[in-house]
């Protein structure tokens, strides 16, 4: 198979190859609009991640709170909701449905709607995992807090919190290198990202293949950037002795 | 592991005898007693399923005519095999002799034809502009400041950034996954119009809730010369293609046909596409000719 990487030296309304592949003064080559295509990903990716995070920890601790029956309930439902619908059928409610029985939303643009599917979609698995790490603790530590006379909150703030988030590290990871990929499915509400850069300038120049593999290893590219930033993370916030003390293998 | 090698044996032996009449359609289907039409699942009214392996439409009914002329000169009988494509296939599994006649809504362009042979053009495609009918847009340059959609991955959207640069007209521009979701778009008021190939927005029209409510601008942004293919060199059959469809603009019942397939109401669902007979496709009519895509665009 012969490749074709002069394609992206092409300016994309004229067809004609510009020297130095970056286009001036208006013109776009096919590399100008990877490179916006990329940050449209990233941006997307990483402001979803931020919803993710925030709604999911919330919600993951309040399906652990001991007496508050209607919290609990309230976070069981959010997140059965958030993970039984497909993340594409998501998008397309929060696109097409949600502005059409509340007006107001339609002003909004879609990137930002984009965010909040892909957001609150991730945030039911945050929480599932957030839940988890606070319910894998001793039950002697949520004790110890309350023999202290701290209050519920202090209680998660001082003891549980800090002990679970460094045990759900690893999945935390995944969940945001999914993020990264999973965003991959916001061409289909206008969002001009990578995917849609590889299907429009594939058809455009004929050289589909190219265009798929240059998408493909900018997502895999961001996707383990992420991966080494919660690598950091997972390393500088390791306490000697904690059960997440990691890289020591099973025992 | 000699099953295996049995197949391949067979599956060499097969192409082998396949390459031995690789140009000659007509001589294959002497020889065979079979021909195969490729034909598309759903490019409108030019080629569509009707479920349970039938096919029908304005190109597969020009195609079968073509193939009962073939029948005619091969002197017997022959079985016609219909076989799905589609666009990413639909050239390999010409030129590899899978498909012998290619029926669906394949754009005659110059880089095709260094692979395949066309037809005389059957079908002129313009890119045309979809909106509200009450929308007050009655020209393209009316869309000066709208929002403008169109589908992700077709080269409409090329023909709608041209025309911005060229018409020096600002809109923005917001994009269907599929032509489904584009005319979505403009039907739920999220895009003032919708840019795409005339037949695909007429029949997207004709399947809404109320066809009424939408109308095609006049004005054309870009005409593709859609043709039957052939394998490269297969001459016989692409003497006989073009003499059948000679034959039938000749005898007007090429106007019957576009009359059966685009103004009254087809099968399965009984609908009419009310796509009226362009003034391009009717030229190509009148006089026959292969052209590519690039020759029509520098007129």
């Amino acid at each position: 198979m012969a490749w074709n990487w002069q394609v992206f030296c092409r300016e994309t309304t004229s067809g004609e190859t510009v020297v130095g592949c970056f286009g001036r003064g208006g013109d776009e080559t096919y590399l100008n609009w990877i490179v916006t295509a990329w940050g449209w990903t990233l941006f997307v990716a990483l402001c979803a991640l931020v919803v993710a995070l925030v709604s999911g920890l919330i919600i993951g601790t309040i399906r652990t709170l001991p007496n508050s029956p209607w919290l609990v309930r309230l976070g069981n439902a959010w997140v059965e909701l958030f993970r039984n619908i497909p993340l594409l059928v998501q998008i397309f409610l929060w696109y097409f449905v949600i502005p059409g029985i509340f007006p107001a939303m339609k002003g909004v643009p879609s990137v930002v709607l984009v965010i909040m599917a892909l957001g609150l979609f991730t945030s039911a698995r945050v929480a599932e995992q957030v839940r988890a790490g606070i319910q894998s603790l001793p039950r002697g530590q949520r004790y110890a807090g309350m023999a202290l006379g701290l209050t519920t909150g202090q209680t998660y703030r001082f003891v549980l919190l800090p002990m679970a988030l460094r045990i759900v590290i690893p999945p935390l990871t995944s969940e945001s290198m999914n993020i990264v990929k999973n965003s991959s499915v916001a061409f289909a509400v206008s969002i001009a990202e990578l995917t849609f850069f590889a299907r429009q300038s594939g058809e455009e120049t004929s050289a589909p293949v190219e265009m798929y593999l240059a998408a493909t290893v900018l997502y895999a590219i961001s996707a383990f950037a992420i991966n080494r930033v919660m690598g950091v993370i997972e390393k500088r916030t390791r306490v000697p002795g904690f059960v997440a003390a990691g890289g020591m293998g099973g025992h | 592991m000699k099953k295996v090698l049995l197949a391949a044996a067979i599956a060499a032996a097969a192409s082998g005898a396949a390459f031995a009449q690789a140009n000659d359609t007509i001589a294959k289907a002497k020889s065979s007693g079979v021909v195969t039409m490729g034909v598309r699942e759903s490019s409108g009214a030019l080629s569509y399923t009707l479920g349970d392996g039938k096919f029908a439409g304005f190109h597969v009914e020009i195609c079968q005519r073509i193939l009962a002329e073939l029948e005619k000169q091969a002197g017997k009988k022959l079985e016609v095999k219909y076989q799905a494509v589609t666009s990413q296939n639909r050239i390999p599994l010409v030129q590899n002799g899978t498909v012998d006649i290619e029926c669906g809504s394949t754009t005659n362009n110059a880089a095709r034809q260094k692979d395949v042979s066309f037809l005389n053009t059957t079908y002129v495609e313009e890119v045309k502009v979809a909106v509200k009918a009450n929308s007050g847009i009655d020209t393209i340059a009316k869309l000066n400041g709208k929002t403008v959609a169109t589908t992700t991955g077709t080269t409409s959207v090329q023909h709608l950034r041209k025309h911005e640069r060229a018409a020096s007209l600002d809109f923005k521009e917001v994009f269907g996954k599929d032509h489904a979701d584009s005319f979505l778009l403009l039907e739920s008021g999220r895009a003032d119009a919708f840019v795409m190939d005339g037949s695909i927005l007429a029949g997207n029209i004709a399947n809404s809730r109320n066809p009424g409510d939408f109308k095609l601008l006049g004005e054309v942004l870009n005409v593709e010369p859609i043709a039957i293919m052939v394998r490269k060199d297969d001459a016989a059959l692409k003497k006989l293609g073009n003499d059948v469809i000679a034959g039938l603009v000749k005898s007007g019942e090429m106007n019957k046909l576009w009359d059966k397939w685009f103004l009254q109401p087809i099968p399965p669902k009984n609908i009419k596409i009310g796509l009226a007979l362009s003034e391009n496709t009717k030229q190509a009519w009148a006089s026959p000719n292969d052209k590519p895509m690039e020759e029509y665009a520098k007129k």
